[in-house]
């Protein structure tokens, strides 16, 4: 792994707002630079997508653009990103998706020509590799579109580049279910980081041609739907901690690349990327319940740049459409945020410590995002010379504090959840140091039906 | 008799797939679902009374504290997997008509959506409950779903939907297999559908969880 040290080391630094390496667009936001920005996120309503229905999809994205930019002019937003996570149709064919990034772009220009609104619109392609099953990482049909959307969509206005990458996922998702650890290792830190090396090279090329931001990447189909089984009590939430942290080895390689931030929203990994990398970040807590529950829903914005929603879909609520009501909420949470920033530090300490107090000793999920840990579990995040043994090393560090809480008596779990701490650390402690010998041990443990090894140049 | 029954229970229920399986602690160097099942046919026991009397009664209660959230997904699947190694020597009884499960289930998660965690878990908690599955997997169009159900006539269908611009495909399938043969029952599942969604694609019933599929199958079954 390329980092070896953190560059905020102290946990009072890891602040929102405030990144060491802030990104600057060309409408003029400037994440990370002293001030948060709301990140709206949407989808369409209940619709299916086709040749007879897209007149509709791109009303529904202009309505949500004008809505969202609208109400953030009206609150006096300093800033505003939108978040285009395209569907299926609108990556298979690129077309489609690139006219709905030139709708938007249109609109932010607008507002930023007429009201010196600053707007960007962050593209996130979704991954259409893993329809091919087993997936071909590597030599996919679908990398053509995939990347097509990338280059067409940035030029038609997508500024800020990003993706929820899935490879690995084809080993994760039973190792979620059945609470594999090393299982979950072996797809983050082995197969995930083989993958996001392969995408994110490509990624950032593709930007650095075009002068865009290649952004970041999110374990959003490992880490976040680990909290979401969570959640649904189908798996142990001291399990979902421990993914979490695993994810941090995988995500970071597209820093590694040359991806500059803002991370991704749903990546609650987001905070040791920006300990370790001094990234800005984009988090979602409280405001994402529309998409997923979570037990983060304060904690999450101790140190987020930009403060999303997940995801909403365009339909009409009492006050308006869903979009423009989010918009609103995110840029509340914001204006306080701001508020702070703006009063100097020890406002920003106290508003941030509330924030981590209200949630911190009430699930293992949020104990670890606390400042001191983040930093303390990032420490052991590099301290390793492989991908593996970071990965091991950071997880270990997780269940040291999360039983640390336990033995205070600050966090209470049942003993359902508690059973399960022993077993993962035993399981851990048998991940080897050398990613040669751990892929040599779990190879022949896993299902090879269920991806191709050459697909990640095994 | 009665108690290798029982014992055979109990690895189902508490997921002792064979002997060797270091899972459940409890249950360390014990016969597991393999060695009881094996035992239980070569002591003449009927293959119907270890599927009725031992193992669909192991799965129950592991649904049953699955729904009362007193165990997680991995100890259900260790009883899944449990269950599987004893179907797996009852296979030739099956094929033979000497055991009847009570009917068969297709499922799949619908045409444009790759989200099968939700899918998986209801396929294998009903396959507990005594069903035959089809799992057809990921991105199923009706086309699929027809086929499958012709040559599994009387089957019940089972589909899956995450997103809000897949779930409407669902309505498409139900359509298609009406015209195809109208008597058959269709449940639906998915975070973003409901009880209202089912019935105005004119579905039979709403999952909101694997639990309540099961539910549902057992009570058209009887």
């Amino acid at each position: 792994m390329k980092y070896k040290s953190l560059i905020i080391n102290n946990p009072e630094e890891l602040m929102f707002g405030i990144a060491p390496k802030p990104v600057k667009t060309r409408r003029g936001l400037e994440i990370g630079g002293g001030q948060v920005y709301a990140e709206l996120n949407f989808t369409l309503p209940v619709m299916s997508i086709n040749d007879n229905t897209l007149n509709q999809v791109y009303a529904h994205y202009r309505e949500i653009a004008e809505g969202a930019l609208e109400r953030a002019l009206h609150l006096n937003s300093k800033g505003v990103v939108l978040e285009f996570e395209t569907l299926l149709e609108m990556t298979k064919t690129p077309s489609i998706g690139v006219e709905i990034v030139k709708i938007m772009n249109g609109i932010c220009e607008d507002y930023y020509q007429k009201f010196g609104l600053k707007s960007e619109i962050r593209l996130t392609p979704n991954d259409l590799r893993e329809f091919e099953r087993p997936a071909k990482q590597r030599s996919s049909q679908f990398l053509e579109p995939l990347f097509e959307l990338f280059e067409q969509g940035m030029i038609a206005g997508g500024d800020l580049l990003s993706i929820e990458s899935t490879g690995g996922k084809e080993v994760s998702d039973e190792a979620l279910m059945m609470c594999d650890v090393k299982g979950m290792v072996f797809a983050l830190a082995v197969l995930g980081v083989r993958d996001m090396q392969f995408l994110w090279e490509k990624i950032v090329s593709v930007a650095n041609k075009h002068g865009k931001i290649a952004a970041g990447d999110s374990a959003c189909g490992f880490a976040n739907t680990a909290m979401v089984l969570a959640e649904k009590k189908y798996i142990p939430k001291v399990f979902a901690t421990i993914v979490r942290v695993i994810s941090v080895v995988r995500s970071i390689v597209a820093m590694e690349q040359g991806a500059v931030g803002p991370d991704k929203d749903c990546g609650y990994e987001g905070p040791f990327l920006k300990a370790i990398t001094g990234i800005p970040i984009s988090m979602e807590g409280k405001t994402a319940a529309c998409a997923h529950l979570s037990p983060l829903g304060n904690i999450a914005s101790a140190c987020a740049d930009l403060w999303s929603n997940e995801s909403v879909q365009n339909i009409k609520l009492l006050s308006g459409m869903a979009p423009t009501a989010y918009l609103e909420q995110l840029e509340y949470d914001a204006r306080l945020m701001n508020e702070a920033l703006r009063a100097g530090k020890m406002h920003c300490q106290v508003l941030q410590q509330l924030l981590v107090a209200s949630d911190v000793y009430t699930d293992p999920q949020a104990l670890i995002l606390s400042p001191e840990n983040v930093i303390r579990i990032s420490k052991e995040l590099v301290k390793g010379d492989s991908y593996v043994a970071n990965a091991r090393n950071g997880a270990l560090a997780a269940l040291d504090i999360i039983e640390e809480a336990l033995r205070s008596g600050r966090m209470k779990l049942p003993e359902l959840e508690t059973g399960y701490l022993p077993i993962l650390r035993d399981d851990l402690n048998t991940i080897p140091d050398n990613e040669s010998e751990f892929i040599a041990m779990m190879l022949p443990l896993i299902d090879q039906s269920k991806f191709i090894p050459a697909e990640y140049g095994l | 008799m009665e108690e290798l029954l029982e014992k055979l229970l109990e690895a189902v229920e508490f997921g002792k797939v064979d002997k060797k399986s270091p899972y459940p602690p409890q249950l360390r160097d014990m016969d597991g679902a393999h060695e009881l099942t094996i035992r239980a046919i070569e002591t003449g026991i009927k293959p119907q009374k270890i599927l009725e009397e031992a193992l669909i009664p192991a799965m129950e209660r592991v649904g049953k504290k699955f729904a009362e959230c007193k165990i997680f997904v991995p100890q259900m699947l260790m009883s899944a997997r449990a269950m599987g190694s004893s179907m797996f020597q009852l296979k030739p009884y099956f094929a033979s008509g000497a055991i009847k499960t009570k009917g068969t289930f297709i499922i799949g998660t619908v045409k444009g959506d790759l989200h099968d965690i939700g899918k998986n878990l209801v396929s294998m908690m009903v396959e507990g409950g005594g069903w035959s599955i089809v799992d057809l997997g990921v991105d199923v169009g009706a086309d699929k779903f027809v086929e499958a159900l012709k040559n599994n006539p009387g089957a019940v269908i089972g589909l899956s939907a995450l997103l809000t611009t897949t779930m409407v495909n669902m309505g498409e399938i139900v359509a298609n297999i009406r015209e195809q043969a109208p008597e058959t029952k269709i449940l639906i599942g998915g975070a973003p559908v409901n009880d209202d969604f089912c019935q105005k694609i004119g579905a039979d019933f709403y999952a909101p969880d694997p639990q309540k599929a099961v539910e549902y199958l057992n009570r058209i079954a009887s």
